[in-house]
């Protein structure tokens, strides 16, 4: 019977162990109340004892939580939509406040979370034109948001640790034009590049020709020289020749004209009878 | 305060003594054990033992105690590490290897992969500086640096390093032009977006570290394409059209400088042959000369009887008009034309008018009005 009474002695000290202890998990804290009324908060992760049905405990969790926003349409300073994707990280900073703002769901903490951020967004936008917003003050829109929000959500028992912009684009409709201008955008580079070769091409087919007809016009002029070299060679050549005898040579070539005028089959040659050819052809007899 | 905290070791009954040799509850079982199976096999050892019934649940409420004790046994594998919970609480990291820890509900463990190589791949269109849009898709290879830190600071690590990847390739695109991140920029892009997104994770203390980042595409969206194409496909032409007009005045200007080369040869052909021309010609006139000064009657007459001969003998006709008007020669004009006109063969056709001349010429045909003419000369 010692083993019986045993076991059911370890049995009974387990159940009562399991009903005045709990743990709290590393990722967690927990609120510890006295018959609905909070007795102890920010308790420590580790093994944790209560008095079985007076005290129960609530369990929130210490980690950085993330709470992602469906897109968001936000108005610019100029007057132009942007949809912006965000999320926020925040974690639960004092429980009690966290528990009494809430009511403890994480629901509830996001949405009330969700309006500030979203609210503070708007502000910085407005301010703001999309190009400021998209490349040069994301950061700093951020960071005073992150200021802004923290002091609200104090209350709340909330602690934002970073919000942040995923996403900024244009609404579908707006995309289109901007699709067309940047469509006008690489027409216009298209057309530069095709111009700009075409200059090039332009330059340099004209400076061949040029280069072309500076080299003919110079072997011309080079070659004339030296034709006229040849003829006044010749005519020197021929005028010292012929001065001998002027008389001579004025009959002698003559007579070569004659022969090289008059060499073709249907020359017609009209002639003097008188002429000293047909001298003999009248008459036989000397003159 | 709980009762386990650390550095409060003295009550904490679990981890009094060296953990190595084990709690001392487990050979307090072990020696019980023993003595229980050696009161079963060995007889009357333990004489005064209860009823066989006792024995087989104290034996059953041994072995729930092994299976129980057995149950913190783990083995952390080769690029692991096992993060052990004692209550919940962290207590201790343990590396690769066999190990033991206090059964539940005392401790627990969670065993977190080092080594393995995650990744995250999204893509999204993105509005760069000078608000065009852009389609980027971005692969970021990470992995776990500090076990406790991914396992206890940030829910969702995994889906927090998506968020984060997004928002870092969003805000570097953001704050660049178009062509710089189509062009050049590619590699400061990764940079700085690798830069960026290990700052966020270390502000979060999530544990994570980024291996690298990979731009796997980064291109001007679907709609826009066409144009970006012709665009680069303009910059290819841009080259053709000079490596075009290069060759052209590749062709042409030796060509031109060849031509002028046979301009000058021709002209240089044409000065030697003049000269040699003139001083044949020279030379010719010079013997000739000394000759006729020796007989110039004789030779003149020679000469020019030889060449009217010549002239006469290779024309077809000779017409010889004598002035004293009666022996007229008749020249048929009209008919030579024609004949001259005709070409085909014009030797034949003049032939027998040549042959008919000198019998006509002695005739008195005065009908032709083309006579009047030659006498009128």
């Amino acid at each position: 019977m010692n083993i019986k009474v045993m076991g059911i002695g370890v049995l009974l000290l387990m159940i009562v162990t399991a009903l005045s202890t709990f743990t709290i998990d590393q990722r967690e804290t927990a609120i510890l109340f006295r018959l609905g009324e909070i007795k102890r908060t920010n308790l420590e992760p580790g093994l944790h004892f209560k008095v079985p049905f007076v005290n129960n405990v609530r369990f929130y969790s210490t980690q950085i939580m993330n709470f992602s926003s469906p897109p968001e349409r936000f108005l610019t300073g100029e007057k132009k939509n942007v949809i912006v994707n965000f999320f926020v990280k925040w974690r639960i900073s004092d429980v009690e406040a966290y528990f009494k703002a809430t009511r403890g769901i994480e629901t509830n903490a996001q949405s009330r979370l969700s309006q500030i951020i979203k609210d503070g967004l708007r502000n910085e936008f407005s301010e703001r034109t999309v190009q400021e917003t998209v490349a040069v003050e994301r950061e700093e829109i951020t960071t005073k948001i992150i200021e802004s929000a923290n002091v609200i959500t104090a209350d709340l028992g909330i602690e934002v640790v970073d919000v942040r912009m995923s996403q900024i684009s244009l609404p579908d409709e707006v995309s289109g034009s901007v699709y067309d201008r940047m469509r006008a955008e690489r027409d216009r580079v298209a057309k530069d590049f095709r111009a700009r070769g075409k200059e090039a091409a332009e330059r340099i087919r004209a400076e061949a020709d040029k280069t072309r007809t500076v080299i003919l016009a110079e072997a011309y002029r080079d070659a004339e020289k030296i034709r006229g070299e040849g003829d006044a060679r010749a005519a020197e050549i021929y005028a010292e020749a012929y001065n001998r005898n002027p008389e001579f040579y004025s009959f002698y070539r003559s007579l070569e004209a004659y022969r090289n005028s008059f060499n073709s089959r249907e020359d017609v040659i009209l002639m003097d009878g008188d002429s000293e050819f047909f001298r003999y052809f009248r008459e036989s007899k000397p003159q | 305060m709980p009762w386990n905290e650390p550095g409060d070791k003295d009550r904490d009954p679990w981890s009094g003594g060296n953990r190595n040799d084990g709690p001392p509850d487990l050979d307090e079982a072990l020696r019980k054990l023993s003595n229980r199976i050696g009161g079963i096999f060995g007889g009357k050892k333990g004489g005064d033992l209860p009823g066989g019934g006792g024995a087989g649940l104290t034996i059953i409420a041994v072995l729930l105690i092994i299976v129980w004790l057995a149950s913190g046994v783990y083995i952390v594998g080769a690029g692991e590490k096992g993060v052990v919970f004692r209550f919940g609480a962290f207590h201790a990291v343990s590396e690769p290897g066999p190990h033991w820890h206090l059964p539940y509900p005392i401790e627990s463990r969670e065993i977190v992969n080092f080594t393995q190589v995650r990744d995250t791949q999204h893509r999204s269109m993105l509005l760069t500086k000078d608000e065009n849009i852009i389609d980027i898709e971005l692969a970021v290879q990470y992995r776990v640096k500090s076990a406790e830190d991914y396992l206890i600071n940030v829910r969702l690590p995994d889906a927090t390093m998506r968020d984060v990847a997004d928002t870092a390739i969003s805000q570097i695109v953001g704050q660049n032009t178009m062509d710089f991140i189509l062009g050049e920029g590619r590699s400061v892009i990764v940079t700085r977006t690798k830069d960026q997104i290990q700052m966020m994770l270390d502000n979060y203390r999530i544990g994570l570290e980024v291996l690298s980042v990979n731009l796997q595409q980064a291109q001007p969206p679907e709609p826009v394409q066409g144009a970006f194409d012709d665009a680069i496909k303009a910059r290819e032409d841009e080259n053709r059209f000079r490596n075009e007009a290069e060759a052209y005045a590749n062709s042409i200007v030796p060509q031109a400088r060849g031509e002028a080369a046979r301009i000058e040869a021709e002209s240089s052909a044409y000065r030697e042959r003049v000269i040699a021309e003139a001083e044949g010609d020279a030379t010719r006139f010079s013997k000739l000369r000394t000759e006729y000064e020796k007989a110039p009657e004789v030779t003149r007459q020679r000469l020019y009887l030889e060449t009217v001969e010549r002239v006469l003998g290779d024309s077809s006709q000779v017409l010889v008009d004598v002035e004293n008007g009666n022996s007229l020669m008749y020249l048929p004009l009209e008919k030579m034309m024609q004949g001259a006109a005709a070409t085909q063969m014009p030797s034949q056709n003049f032939s027998p008018i040549t042959s008919q001349q000198p019998s006509r010429s002695s005739t008195p045909a005065r009908s032709s009005t083309r006579m009047d003419t030659r006498e009128a000369r």
